[in-house]
């Protein structure tokens, strides 16, 4: 089912969770709300839950208004952040539980058979009879799956559901989850603070910041295309260097690295450079290497440290450095903003230069 | 250093001190435990059964005892079912919700622990009694509470409120709000979030609440001293007879009822240890 958002504000007392949130997602959808701690993203996924109310602003679900309708009328599961299973009850029963409170409720066997079902599509059948604090975390995330997928929800909201889970079982459960996703269709809304968690998984991303969405784009947009420093700095692994635009060039005195280009006014600017676009060479200079691992094929992965700031960085294919060698930087391009918010490309100045 | 060294130091738990000081202090705890509680208990057992059962029995069977102990059981008939609803909603409402007073209740729901139940007990009788505010209205249309069961059943219902709320709170506290609201989005009701999410969660917890509840209103001699009027057969609980009969110097009669009394606060002890019990044997769970 389609999700659209207008202009949701929610207040905590004085602070405001939520300044005025408009999102619209597509039916059959992978989105996620990705953002820090206290950006509002669980606020808002509580909220299109029925489970916390907003002061202004409208939900819509499928083209209906979801002003007024409670959280046990609304049909849509909720995979919690610590799953929030029922622990005095089975797995099994935890499973049916959906079912069994509905106004027309199914035979027993029709549940058993249902709650069978899904708990196979999960792949936990054998847990049936054992109860919460009896299973794994992996196996309790899939079991608050399941539950939720019971009722047959039009709209799947999943709330940090993999921070519980070791970084191996992580991966493995966030591959299946969106595989699941991909065959049964279920529009899906993830919140996550994990900026890799989100790409992997979403199709687009609801960046968040301060109650308020950002950008909301494909994964490669945002890389691409930031619309602000704090998306550039929160996607992707740009280390942030601030420099001082005079005459359209960026100076990032006193830092030993080379101008750029850019087109925007004097003042105060910060550019987002990825490891990508740093290139590193031998050579007398006032960077050093801190670090240099080779993974694989790839270029090795470097961490220069230049003035007292530490730059993510790849070296040219083949090549390898020695920890602590003294090295040159160059920037081939990145995204600058102004302190306006205002941005543009910064380019190097000129390839002589750089040689 | 050599494998001898190693095993003649046994190893010894950072954390934990020395044998000696262990031994020490829980031979001091078990010393204790003796002398104030154990020793007092076995000395009523005693004193009761000194002259044989026969005549212990008699003085149980003696009618104005046998009144004593009706009564003192239809007080907490009537006493416990309403402290574990009034118990259980001021718990319930305190954990699960916010709204303006919440601290207020919760130091409510103390006062009785804080106050002395004597003082509980003239408080009835300043509202209801023939002195009262509402004595004369009262009298008006012949309703006596001070002095009969229902001053009985108000003193105790006072004294014996926190046992059932403040077992199940920290409970409820500690389970938060994230089941109910799970419960919700599947499609529960309040209720049914209540009785098939809520309760079964705190219902070891309750059962202790409800047996120390029922402890404590079969024991209770201040608050129910005060407005009972000690009319034999008729107001006088157990408690209050045992006293009338110690002073009254019926040693026998007085030791024997109070061994009764408390052997009704041990089964209610036992079967408390015995659903801990059973309680942690299956996890908290079921």
């Amino acid at each position: 089912m389609s999700v659209d958002v207008q202009d949701i504000v929610r207040r905590f007392g004085t602070t405001a969770a939520l300044k005025g949130v408009s999102l619209s997602v597509r039916e059959g959808e992978f989105l996620a709300l990705l953002g820090p701690s206290g950006s509002g993203k669980t606020t808002l996924l509580r909220i299109l839950a029925g489970l916390e109310g907003s002061d202004s602003g409208t939900v819509h679900i499928a083209g209906q208004d979801m002003t007024g309708v409670p959280a046990r009328e609304r049909n849509i599961g909720v995979v919690f952040q610590h799953y929030a299973l029922f622990r005095h009850m089975t797995v099994f029963d935890n499973v049916a539980f959906g079912l069994r409170v509905r106004r027309q409720r199914p035979s027993s066997a029709e549940i058993a058979a249902r709650v069978r079902r899904l708990l196979e599509l999960v792949q936990v059948p054998e847990l049936e009879r054992r109860y919460p604090d009896q299973i794994s975390g992996g196996q309790r995330q899939r079991v608050a799956l399941a539950r939720a997928l019971a009722i047959e929800p039009r709209l799947l909201l999943l709330d940090e559901p993999f921070g519980a889970l070791d970084a191996l079982v992580r991966k493995e459960v966030r591959r299946w989850v969106r595989s699941l996703h991909d065959s049964l269709g279920i529009t899906t809304i993830l919140v996550t603070h994990d900026q890799e968690e989100a790409m992997e998984m979403a199709d687009r991303i609801a960046v968040m910041q301060g109650g308020r969405i950002v950008q909301l784009d494909a994964v490669g947009a945002l890389l691409r295309d930031p619309a602000t420093a704090f998306v550039a700095g929160f996607i992707g692994e740009a280390t942030r260097l601030p420099c001082q635009v005079r005459n359209g060039v960026a100076h990032f005195d006193p830092l030993p690295v080379l101008p750029l280009q850019v087109a925007l006014p004097d003042g105060p600017a910060a550019a987002f450079v990825r490891p990508a676009e740093i290139s590193v060479r031998h050579g007398a200079g006032t960077a050093s290497v801190r670090l240099c691992r080779t993974e694989g094929e790839g270029p090795a992965r470097l961490i220069v440290q230049a003035g007292d700031i530490m730059l993510d960085a790849l070296a040219n294919p083949g090549e390898s450095f020695e920890k602590g060698e003294s090295c040159r930087l160059s920037i081939r391009g990145s995204h600058v903003f102004a302190e306006s918010g205002e941005r543009a490309q910064g380019v190097p100045l000129a390839e002589v230069m750089v040689g | 250093m050599s494998d001898d060294a190693l095993h003649t130091a046994p190893f010894r738990p950072a954390w934990q001190d020395r044998p000696w000081v262990r031994r020490l202090l829980a031979a001091a705890a078990v010393l204790v435990a003796l002398v104030m509680l154990a020793l007092p208990l076995t000395a009523v057992f005693v004193e009761a059964l000194r002259r044989g059962l026969p005549v212990a029995l008699e003085a149980i069977t003696e009618p104005d005892t046998l009144a004593a102990v009706r009564l003192t059981l239809l007080v907490a008939l009537i006493t416990v079912p309403v402290n574990l609803v009034g118990g259980l909603a001021a718990a319930w409402c305190i954990a699960k919700f916010d709204f303006p007073g919440k601290r207020l209740l919760t130091t409510l729901i103390d006062l009785p622990f804080s106050v002395s139940p004597v003082i509980a007990g003239l408080v009835f009788v300043l509202i209801f009694g023939a002195q009262g505010w509402l004595g004369p209205w009262l009298q008006a249309r012949d309703i006596q509470i001070i002095f009969a069961l229902p001053g009985l059943v108000l003193a105790t219902l006072f004294v014996t409120f926190p046992f059932v709320a403040r077992t199940v709170l920290p409970l409820m506290q500690e389970q938060g709000r994230d089941e109910e609201e799970a419960a919700a989005t599947l499609g529960a009701g309040g209720l049914q979030t209540f009785l098939m999410v809520t309760l079964p969660n705190v219902k070891w917890g309750l059962l202790a609440g409800v047996l120390l509840c029922n402890a404590r209103a079969m024991g209770e001699f201040g608050a129910v001293s005060v407005v009972s009027g000690h009319i034999r057969g008729e107001t006088n609980t157990m408690p209050l007879h045992v006293e009338i009969l110690y002073n009254e110097y019926q040693f026998a009669g007085a030791f024997a009822v109070a061994a009764l009394l408390a052997l009704l606060g041990l089964v209610t002890l036992t079967a408390k240890t015995l659903l801990e019990r059973l309680s942690g044997r299956n996890g908290g769970l079921v």
